[in-house]
C-alpha cells in the first residue's frame, strides 16, 4: 500500500517538470493538473481504505534507508494519517480540477505549475512520516513549496511583504518543532515516532514540548496571535493555491499539533486542555471579528480560516481536558467535532476560494466595494458561493452545523470536570462559541450579499461572465459534499471511530445502523440530531405553500423599478456598502478589540472637494507581539552589529571562549 | 435530589440580590438608577425577612423593616430630592462602557465563587452559596464606585455594597441585633455625611462630575 | 396503527401553530390598541391580511434575483419546522428527536440568514440597513440564546426538547437562580428576535428606526404574506418556548390519548393568551430604545445566560 503512495507522491514531484516545459509543451496546464487529480484521487482512494481497514488491522509501515545514516526513513499509515490523507487529496483532488480551468487564466502558468504538484506531494509527505527527521523534512518541503506559490505573483508589491512574512513565521514555526522533536528524542536521539511514543516525556518535559507544538504547529495553523501571515500569505497565491493552503494546508498543520499532543506526549495533564481551549476561544472571536472587517474577499476568506482553526482546537482542547479526567467518551465525542470540523471546514473553504477565484477571474476584482450583482451573470458559481456561505455559518443542515452541535454537546457535558479553573473557562467558551457562529453568519451575509447581490458597482462586474466548466465542476462536487455531510453525518462520525480509538482510546457507539440516519452522539434522551428529516422537513414546508399558493392563489408577477420606500436613486454607489454593512458590529466590537478610529474630513459650505471617511482599524497582534519583537531583534542586531569589525585575535577568543563554555556545560551536565 | 422549599427560595432572592447589582451597572440615568436601587433595597427586606422566617429569628423582621423603610423608601426618595433640587445633571457618565462594565462584573462574581466555594466545602451549602452571592454584591458595589463619575451614583454604589454585608450577615445565623442596628446607623450617617459633601462639592465646583475635584487637585485622569 | 396515529398527532401540531400564529399577533395587537385607548382591529384581522396579500399579484423590482423570490418561502418553512418541534400540548412527538434545542436555535438564524440576503438583493440602501441591523442584533441575540439553552439543558441533563419540558414538570426542578437568570434572559431575547418595542417597532415605518420592515421593504403580495405569516409564527414560536419551558403545566405526555391532548391544546392556548397579554402591557409601558443601546440591552441577556451556566458548571444545586 505505502509502494502505491509513494508512487503516487512521486508522480506528483515529476509532475513539477511541467513547469519548465511550459510553452514547448502544448497541453502542459491540462496535463499537470489532470494528472495531480489523479495521483490525488489515487492517494484519496488509498486513505479511505486504510480508514476503513484501519478498525482492526495494524498500521501499515515501511521504512527506507535514506536520510540519516543510523535513522532511516520510516513511513507509516494509521488511522489519523489515513483520515487526513482523505481529507487532503479530496481538497487536493478539487483544487486539480478547478485548475485545469483556472490555469488557463493564470499569467505566468509556468511558476504556478512547477510547485503545485510538489505541495500536494509535501502535504502527503508529512501526513505519513513516522520519524521526527521525514517530518521535518517532509513539513519544510511543504512550506518551501507554498511559500514559492504565494510568491508566484511577485511582481505586486504587496505579494513580496505577504510572503517575506510567512518564510519568517514559517521558519520559526520549523524552528520550534525542531527543538520539540529534539526534547522529545531526548539525549539518545530516538527520533523514530515508534521509540518516542515508547519513552513517554516527563510532565515538565512534555509542558515544554506542547507549548513549542502550539508555537510550531500553531503558527502554520494560524491560532492568534501567530496568525498574523496568514491573511497576508493566503490571498497572495493563485486562488485554487489559496484554497489549498487556507483549506488543506492548516489542516495538515492540526494534524501536526494533534500527532504530537495525542499521539507521541503520552497522557495529557490536566492543563494542557485548557490552555488549547483558550487559545482556541481567543483564535476564533478574533478571526471572525477581523474577518468581517475586511473588504477584500480573499482576504475575508482567510481571516474566517483563522476562526475555523479557532473552532478546531476547541474541540481538541475540550478531548485533552477530558483525556486527563480518565473521561474517554467525552474525550472520543470533543476529538470528533474537531476533527469533523477539520472535514467540514476543508469543504467549504476550499469551495468558497474557488468561488473567489471565479469572481477574480470574471471581474479582476478583489475588492469587494467594486462588486455586486453576480448572481444574474454568474448563476452557478452564485449557488454554490450560496452553499458554501450556509455551510460555514454553520446552519443546517448542512455540514458546517454538525460539527459545532457536537462541540456544544462535548462542552454540555463538562460540568463533570473536577477542575475549578475549567469549570469557569468551558462555559466562556461556549459562549465564545456561540458568538463566533452567530458572527460568522453575519459575515458571509455581507460576502454573499456585497458580491453576489445588489446592483454592480463597478463596469468590471456589470460585464462578468460565467466560470467554465472545470471550475463548476469542482466548486459543484464540493457543495454537494457540503450538503451530504451535513444529511448523512453519521457515515462520517464513523469513519472516525478508528481515529479516536487510537489516540484516546474511545470512541462514540455506530451512528449508521440508527433509524433515519440520525446522529446520537451520547445517548438518544440527551440529545440527538437527524440533518435528513431537517432537509425533507424544509423541503416539505417550502415546496407546499408555494405550490398552493401558486395553484389556488395566484401567480401573478409584475416587474416594476425598485421602490426603497419612495426615493429610488439609479445610482448603484448608494447601496449599502461592505463597510456600511459591518459598520454596527464595528461599532459594538471595534472600540475594544481594534482600537477603531473613524476619521470624517467634511469640507466646509462652498468647498469644492469630496468629503471623506476614513476607519482606521490596528491588528492588535502586531502592535503588542510582532513590533515588540521586530523592534527587539533590530536593536540586538544594531548592537551585535560591531562584532563585523573586530580583529583576527578577537574573533579566535570568541570561538575559544565557546568552545570553553560548551566543554563546561558537557562537565556540568554529566 | 430533594430540595427545600426554603434552599430554593433564599437562593433565589440572594440571586436576584446580584440580578438587581448587575441592574445598576446597566443603568445610564440618575433616576432610575434610583428605582433600581429601591428595588435592590426591597429584594434585601425580602430576603432579610424570609431569613427570619426561616431560621425563626424574630430580630431580622426588625432588619428586614429597617431596610425597606429606610433603604427602599428613605434614602430613594430623599436622593431623588436633592437631585431634583441641585438640578444635578440626570446622565450617569460612565469611565468604562456599559459593556465592559458587566463583562468585568461577571469576573467578579465567578472570583467570589471561586473564592467562597471551595473554602467552605464542609459548610451549610445554603449559608456557602449566600456567602458567595453576598460578596458578588459587595463587589458589583465596589465596581459601581469606581466605574461611574457622577458622585450620585457613587452613593448608590455605596448603599449596594452595604446592602451586600447585610445580606452576608443574615445568612450566617445568629448575628446580633446591636450589631445590624449600628450598621444600619453608620450607613445613615454616612448617607448624611455623603449627602452634605453633595452640596458642598455642588456650591464650589457647580457640578457633582467628582472628576472635577481631580483636576481641580491638579491630578490628570 | 401506533405510528399512523403519531404521524395525525405530529401533523396536528404542525397544523395548530400554522394556524394559531396569525391569532396571537391579532390578539396582541389588539390588546395593545385597547390598553392605549384605541378601539383596535378585530383579533381575526391578520388573517384577513394574509389571505387578501396571497390574492395579490406580486410586484418584483427588476433586477430581483432568484434568491429574492424563493426566500419568503424558505424563511417560512425553517421557521415553521421549528415552531412545529416545539411541544405545545404534548411532549414526545414522534419527530420531537429530529432536532433538539440547539437546532432550533440555528435554524432560526438560517431563516434570519435567508431573510437578512433578500434585503440585499434589490440593492437598495434601506434593505441594506435593515440586513445590517438584523444582523447585528442577531449576532448577540443568538448567543445569548444560546447560553440560555445551556443552562437550560444543564439543568434537565439534555438538549431534547421534550426532555427537558418533561424534566419540567417533574417534581426535581424546584425554582433556581440559573433559571430565573435564563428567563430573562429568554424574554429578552425573545423581544429583539421578534422585533418588538424597545429594540425594533413592527408597526413603524419611519426609515430611521426600522430594522425588520426596512428589510422586507420590497417585499409585495404573496411574498409578503409568506413573510408577515413566519413572522406571526416565530412570534408564536418563543411563546411557545417559554411556557414550555418555564410554565409547562397541562401538557399531554407522548400517546397520552385525545382526551389529553384536548387538555394540553386548552391549557396551550391559555398560555398563548397569557404570553400576549403581557407582551402587549410590557410593550405599552416601555419607549424604543436607541439602535446602539440595543448592543448593551442584548449583552446583558448574554451575561445573564452565562451567568446562570456557570453558576451551573460550579455548584449543580444552584
Amino acid at each position: 500500500m505505502l509502494i502505491v503512495a509513494a508512487l503516487a507522491i512521486l508522480c506528483l514531484i515529476l509532475l513539477g517538470l511541467c513547469g519548465p516545459l511550459h510553452g514547448r509543451l502544448g497541453h502542459a496546464t491540462s496535463i499537470a493538473y489532470a494528472g495531480a487529480a489523479g495521483a490525488t484521487a489515487v492517494l484519496l482512494l488509498m486513505g479511505l481504505a486504510a480508514l476503513i481497514g484501519a478498525a482492526g488491522a495494524a498500521p501499515v509501515t515501511a521504512s527506507l534507508s535514506v536520510g540519516l545514516p543510523w535513522l532511516g526513513a520510516h513511513f507509516r499509515i494509521d488511522a489519523l494519517s489515513a483520515y487526513f490523507m482523505v481529507v487532503v487529496n479530496l481538497g487536493g483532488l478539487a483544487a486539480s480540477i478547478y485548475g485545469i480551468g483556472y490555469g488557463e487564466h493564470e499569467r505566468q502558468p509556468g511558476r504556478v505549475l512547477a510547485f503545485f504538484p510538489a505541495f500536494l506531494a509535501g502535504m502527503n509527505m508529512v501526513l505519513l512520516a513516522d520519524d521526527a527527521f521525514a517530518f521535518l523534512l517532509s513539513w519544510e518541503f511543504m512550506s518551501l513549496s507554498s511559500w514559492l506559490l504565494v510568491v508566484a505573483n511577485h511582481r505586486q508589491p504587496d505579494n513580496l511583504h505577504a510572503g517575506y512574512v510567512y518564510l519568517v513565521m514559517a521558519s520559526m514555526g520549523t524552528f520550534a518543532l525542531l527543538l520539540g522533536f529534539g526534547l522529545l528524542a531526548g539525549p539518545e536521539g530516538g527520533y523514530a515516532f515508534e521509540t518516542i511514543r515508547a519513552a513517554a516525556p516527563g510532565s515538565g518535559r512534555a509542558a515544554i514540548v506542547l507549548a513549542l507544538a502550539l508555537l510550531g504547529a500553531g503558527s502554520k495553523a494560524g491560532i492568534v496571535p501567530l496568525h498574523a501571515w496568514l491573511p497576508l500569505a493566503h490571498p497572495a497565491a493563485p486562488s485554487h493555491v489559496s484554497a489549498l493552503m487556507s483549506g488543506v494546508m492548516t489542516k495538515v498543520a492540526v494534524y501536526g499539533f494533534v500527532r504530537i499532543a495525542f499521539d507521541l506526549l503520552g497522557p495529557p495533564d490536566w492543563w494542557w486542555g485548557l490552555v488549547v481551549l483558550v487559545l482556541g476561544g481567543i483564535t476564533a472571536v478574533m478571526g471572525v471579528l477581523y474577518a468581517l472587517m475586511q473588504h477584500d474577499l480573499k482576504r475575508l476568506l482567510a481571516y474566517h480560516t483563522v476562526e475555523n482553526i479557532g473552532i478546531i482546537y476547541i474541540g481538541l482542547g475540550l478531548a485533552l481536558a477530558f483525556q486527563a479526567q480518565g473521561h474517554a467518551g467525552v474525550a472520543a465525542l470533543g476529538l470528533a467535532a474537531g476533527l469533523l470540523h477539520v472535514l467540514n471546514h476543508s469543504l467549504f473553504k476550499s469551495l468558497l476560494f474557488f468561488g473567489s477565484g471565479a469572481v477574480l477571474v470574471a471581474t479582476g476584482e478583489r475588492d469587494m466595494e467594486r462588486l455586486g450583482g453576480l448572481i444574474h451573470r454568474m448563476p452557478a458559481t452564485a449557488l454554490y458561493f450560496l452553499v458554501g456561505c450556509a455551510a460555514i455559518s454553520a446552519l443546517p443542515p448542512l455540514n458546517g452545523f454538525v460539527s459545532e452541535w457536537m462541540t456544544f454537546q462535548a462542552i454540555l457535558l463538562s460540568p463533570q470536570l473536577p477542575d475549578w479553573t475549567l469549570r469557569f473557562a468551558v462555559p466562556a467558551v461556549g459562549a465564545i462559541l456561540a458568538l463566533s457562529a452567530a458572527l460568522a453568519a453575519t459575515c458571509f451575509v455581507k460576502a454573499f450579499g456585497i458580491v453576489f447581490l445588489g446592483r454592480p458597482r463597478s463596469l468590471e462586474a456589470a460585464a462578468a461572465r460565467e466560470a467554465d466548466r472545470w471550475q463548476l465542476g469542482s466548486m459543484g462536487a464540493l457543495a454537494a459534499l457540503c450538503v451530504v455531510v451535513g444529511v448523512v453525518p453519521g457515515l462520517f462520525v464513523d469513519l472516525l471511530g478508528p481515529v479516536t480509538q487510537l489516540l484516546v482510546g474511545d470512541r462514540l457507539g455506530p451512528q449508521l445502523g440508527l433509524p433515519w440516519l440520525t446522529l446520537v452522539p451520547v445517548a438518544e434522551a440527551r440529545s440527538s440530531y437527524n440533518g435528513l428529516l431537517l432537509l425533507l422537513f424544509i423541503a416539505f414546508s417550502t415546496v407546499a405553500p408555494a405550490l398552493l399558493i401558486h395553484r389556488y392563489a395566484t401567480r401573478a408577477t409584475r416587474r416594476g423599478a425598485l421602490w426603497d420606500c419612495g426615493t429610488p436613486t439609479s445610482d448603484p454607489a448608494a447601496q449599502y456598502s461592505a463597510g456600511s454593512f459591518a459598520q454596527p458590529i464595528r461599532r459594538v466590537f471595534g472600540a475594544m478589540v481594534f482600537h477603531a478610529r473613524e476619521h470624517v474630513d467634511m469640507p466646509q459650505p462652498g468647498e469644492t472637494r469630496a468629503a471623506r471617511f476614513h476607519v482606521d482599524l490596528r491588528d492588535l497582534a502586531w502592535d503588542f507581539f510582532y513590533d515588540p519583537v521586530a523592534r527587539g531583534v533590530s536593536a540586538v542586531a544594531g548592537r551585535m552589529n560591531h562584532l563585523q569589525f573586530l580583529t583576527i585575535r578577537r574573533y579566535l577568543t570568541l570561538v575559544f571562549g565557546a568552545l570553553v563554555l560548551l566543554l563546561m556545560v558537557l562537565a556540568v551536565w554529566h | 435530589m430533594t430540595r427545600g422549599l426554603a434552599f430554593d427560595v433564599s437562593h433565589l432572592l440572594a440571586g436576584g440580590m446580584v440580578l438587581a447589582s448587575f441592574m445598576l451597572l446597566y443603568q445610564d440615568r440618575v433616576f432610575s438608577l434610583l428605582r433600581v436601587f429601591a428595588l435592590h433595597a426591597l429584594v434585601l427586606a425580602l430576603s432579610v425577612a424570609w431569613q427570619a422566617n426561616v431560621q425563626a429569628a424574630p430580630h431580622l423582621y426588625l432588619t428586614a423593616v429597617i431596610a425597606l423603610a429606610f433603604k427602599a423608601i428613605v434614602i430613594p426618595v430623599a436622593l431623588h430630592r436633592i437631585v431634583v433640587r441641585l438640578g444635578i445633571h440626570r446622565q450617569l457618565e460612565t469611565v468604562v462602557g456599559v459593556g465592559p462594565t458587566i463583562m468585568f462584573g461577571m469576573g467578579l462574581v465567578a472570583l467570589s465563587i471561586a473564592v467562597i466555594l471551595p473554602v467552605l466545602p464542609d459548610a451549610d451549602p445554603l449559608a456557602r452559596e449566600d456567602l458567595a452571592f453576598a460578596l458578588s454584591v459587595v463587589l458589583l458595589g465596589l465596581l459601581m464606585m469606581i466605574s461611574r463619575r457622577n458622585a450620585v451614583s457613587q452613593v448608590i454604589g455605596f448603599m449596594s455594597l452595604e446592602n451586600g454585608l447585610v445580606l452576608a450577615a443574615t445568612g450566617a445565623k445568629g448575628m446580633p441585633l446591636v450589631v445590624e442596628i449600628s450598621v444600619a446607623f453608620s450607613i445613615l450617617i454616612a448617607f448624611i455625611v455623603i449627602g452634605i459633601f453633595l452640596f458642598r462639592i455642588r456650591e464650589r465646583f457647580d457640578t457633582v462630575d467628582v472628576g472635577a475635584m481631580d483636576s481641580f487637585r491638579g491630578e490628570r485622569r | 396503527m401506533a405510528l399512523i396515529l403519531n404521524l395525525i398527532v405530529q401533523g396536528a401540531q404542525m397544523a395548530l401553530v400554522l394556524l394559531l400564529a396569525p391569532l396571537l399577533t391579532g390578539v396582541v395587537r389588539l390588546m395593545k390598541a385597547r390598553l392605549m385607548g384605541r378601539r383596535g382591529p378585530s383579533p381575526l384581522q391578520p388573517y384577513r391580511d394574509l389571505l387578501r396579500l396571497t390574492r395579490k399579484e406580486a410586484v418584483l423590482a427588476e433586477n430581483a434575483s432568484w434568491l429574492f423570490r424563493t426566500a419568503p418561502y424558505l424563511v417560512f418553512a425553517m421557521i415553521w419546522v421549528a415552531a412545529s418541534l416545539i411541544p405545545t400540548f404534548a411532549t414526545g412527538l414522534i419527530f420531537s428527536w429530529s432536532a433538539d434545542l440547539i437546532a432550533i436555535v440555528a435554524l432560526l438564524g438560517s431563516a434570519r440568514f435567508f431573510l437578512a440576503l433578500a434585503g440585499m438583493d434589490i440593492g437598495t440602501s434601506f434593505g441594506g440597513i435593515g440586513s445590517s441591523r438584523e444582523m447585528m442584533i442577531a449576532s448577540l441575540a443568538e448567543p445569548a440564546m444560546l447560553m440560555i439553552v445551556f443552562t437550560v439543558s444543564l439543568v434537565a441533563g439534555s438538549t431534547q426538547l421534550s426532555t427537558v419540558a418533561a424534566f419540567m414538570q417533574g417534581p426535581d426542578v424546584g425554582l433556581r437562580v440559573s433559571l430565573a437568570l435564563a428567563l430573562i434572559g429568554l424574554v429578552i431575547v425573545a423581544i429583539a428576535e421578534n422585533a418588538r418595542i424597545p429594540v425594533d417597532n413592527p408597526a413603524t415605518h419611519l426609515e430611521l428606526t426600522m430594522v425588520h420592515e426596512a428589510m422586507v421593504l420590497e417585499y409585495s403580495g404573496r411574498h409578503l404574506a409568506m413573510i408577515e405569516a413566519a413572522s406571526a409564527l416565530k412570534l408564536l414560536l418563543y411563546v411557545s418556548l417559554i411556557a414550555c419551558l418555564f410554565a409547562p403545566f397541562g401538557m399531554a405526555t407522548a400517546a397520552a390519548g385525545p382526551v389529553a391532548y384536548a387538555a394540553g391544546a386548552l391549557a396551550y392556548g391559555g398560555k398563548l393568551l397569557g404570553g400576549g397579554l403581557l407582551l402587549a402591557l410590557f410593550e405599552t409601558s416601555i419607549a424604543k430604545m436607541r439602535v446602539f443601546r440595543v448592543p448593551e440591552f442584548l449583552g446583558v441577556a448574554l451575561m445573564l445566560g452565562l451567568l446562570g451556566l456557570v453558576l451551573l458548571f460550579v455548584t449543580r444545586s444552584l
